[in-house]
């Protein structure tokens, strides 16, 4: 395990160990898709993912992240991460930072329920996370060893339009991508499908940690749309992945994707998982450390 | 140091805009601090379930594990804001006072799945609907009748 690795996983486990209250989180399983659920206010969730990706005529590649999850308000939430990545035979590097912020349009639940990303990105030409596939992101951009591409500087805007509907137990979600450069470059677009259901829609009278209300079971769908020159799915990237969460009544949430590519601009094989937890009354233990009376 | 710093002060503004966007309004005498600032509207929402939606019945009405069920999911999700008991804590409001008590069980089941987004509420639409349902059913439960306030005489 490399140095930078075990730097997000050592301040994942402490900041947990500084604020163990527990809730049972609810969350969905998804790695890349966003449905229309917000982080609940005042709460935080930390979360810590990986990602294991084949890479043919080069090095496979391990790309992890830390997210910091926040609910602001119950109509927006805000997200803060650090990537990083290891490519095997090569180097253990930062890849950047990004800072996301959602937003629920409407005030009721409706049958398509809209929200508002938008994410500011500061990355540099090593991040191999796969958070999102865009414009004609293709596997043969992950070639270049580390070192030449990690002078490089990327400032970038993604905005995203969420869609998602709740319905008889089940979420599907749409999102529209869009990103841009913000140096001379077009905008791209991608797009990511996802649907999952809890294995049981009632909850059971006993704490269980098996109980099949626990796990959610689904799958996403990813990939790029090109960009404003050439739109469409020419020279673009796919991916399909069964997606599957845990939620323990602990409140930690273990989350596994296999992903496939579906075309030969596509990696082979992408194996995700994280573990995360909720972090319940964050903005109450802030006012505390500040010196604010209850 | 700049990026730590701006990082900070983004962090504070967040935390401020989140406590400024808490409930509001003025807090009757005999609540602590760490209880729930409630107004005159802070009930309101109930009464603007459509007619349709409050006159929703209970599918799990007669489902003797309901209750149970429901009060672990209260427990989960809900007792941070509302207190364990359900009468109120530093977030959410006295769910025992009549004005919910007297609540249809469609009234009930509507207002946890839309939430009240601007004052943090969150819509409980990602919990199944029967989830939701156990929680109507241990929210109108006896036990949780049985300590029925109302908020005007506190």
């Amino acid at each position: 395990m490399t140095r930078i690795s075990i730097v997000l996983l050592a301040a994942f486990f402490t900041l947990l160990g500084a604020f163990s209250q527990p809730l049972a989180a609810q969350e969905n399983p998804y790695f890349v898709a966003y449905d229309h659920n917000l982080e609940e206010p005042g709460n935080l969730e930390i979360e810590y993912f990986s990602t294991f990706g084949t890479q043919r005529a080069g090095n496979d590649f391990h790309a992890f992240w830390t997210e910091f999850e926040y609910g602001v308000t119950a109509w927006w939430t805000t997200e803060f991460y650090l990537d990083a990545q290891s490519t095997f035979h090569d180097s253990t590097v930062y890849s950047g930072f990004k800072w996301e912020n959602r937003f629920r349009v409407l005030k009721h639940e409706h049958w398509i329920n809209p929200v508002l990303y938008v994410e500011y990105e500061d990355t540099n030409g090593t991040d191999k996370t796969l958070k999102e596939v865009v414009g004609h992101d293709m596997e043969s951009d992950y070639l270049t060893p580390n070192a030449p591409v990690r002078v490089e500087h990327a400032r970038e805007m993604e905005l995203k339009l969420i869609l998602s509907i709740n319905t008889k137990g089940w979420n599907f979600s749409e999102n529209i991508i869009t990103e841009k450069n913000l140096s001379n470059e077009p905008w791209e677009f991608g797009y990511a499908l996802a649907a999952s259901r809890p294995l049981a829609l009632k909850a059971s009278s006993k704490r269980c940690n098996f109980c099949p209300q626990n796990f959610i079971v689904g799958a996403e769908m990813y990939g790029g749309l090109g960009d404003r020159h050439s739109f469409g799915l020419r020279e673009t990237s796919h991916y399909f992945a069964p997606v599957a969460g845990w939620n323990l009544p602990s409140g930690w949430t273990l989350r596994l994707s296999p992903g496939f590519g579906l075309n030969d601009n596509s990696h082979r094989f992408l194996l995700r998982w994280g573990v995360s937890r909720e972090i319940n009354g964050f903005d109450q233990m802030v006012r505390h450390l500040f010196g604010a009376k209850s | 140091m700049k990026p730590a710093l701006a990082a900070f002060l983004v962090c504070v503004m967040l935390i401020a805009f989140s406590e400024s966007s808490a409930g509001i309004g003025s807090r009757p005498s005999g609540l602590n601090s760490m209880q729930f600032r409630f107004g005159a509207d802070t009930y309101a929402e109930l009464r603007k379930a459509p007619e349709k939606a409050a006159s929703r019945t209970n599918p799990l009405e007669n489902d003797p594990e309901a209750i149970t069920a429901g009060k672990l999911l209260f427990e989960d999700h809900c007792a941070e804001c509302h207190g364990d008991d359900a009468r109120g804590g530093r977030k959410g409001p006295n769910l025992r006072v009549a004005d919910v008590q007297n609540a249809t069980p469609g009234t009930l089941f509507w207002l946890l799945t839309n939430g009240v987004v601007r004052k943090k509420m969150p819509a409980w639409s990602k919990l199944p609907e029967l989830q939701r349902w156990q929680l109507v059913r241990f929210l109108k439960s006896p036990g949780s009748r049985a300590s029925t306030e109302t908020v005007a005489k506190q």
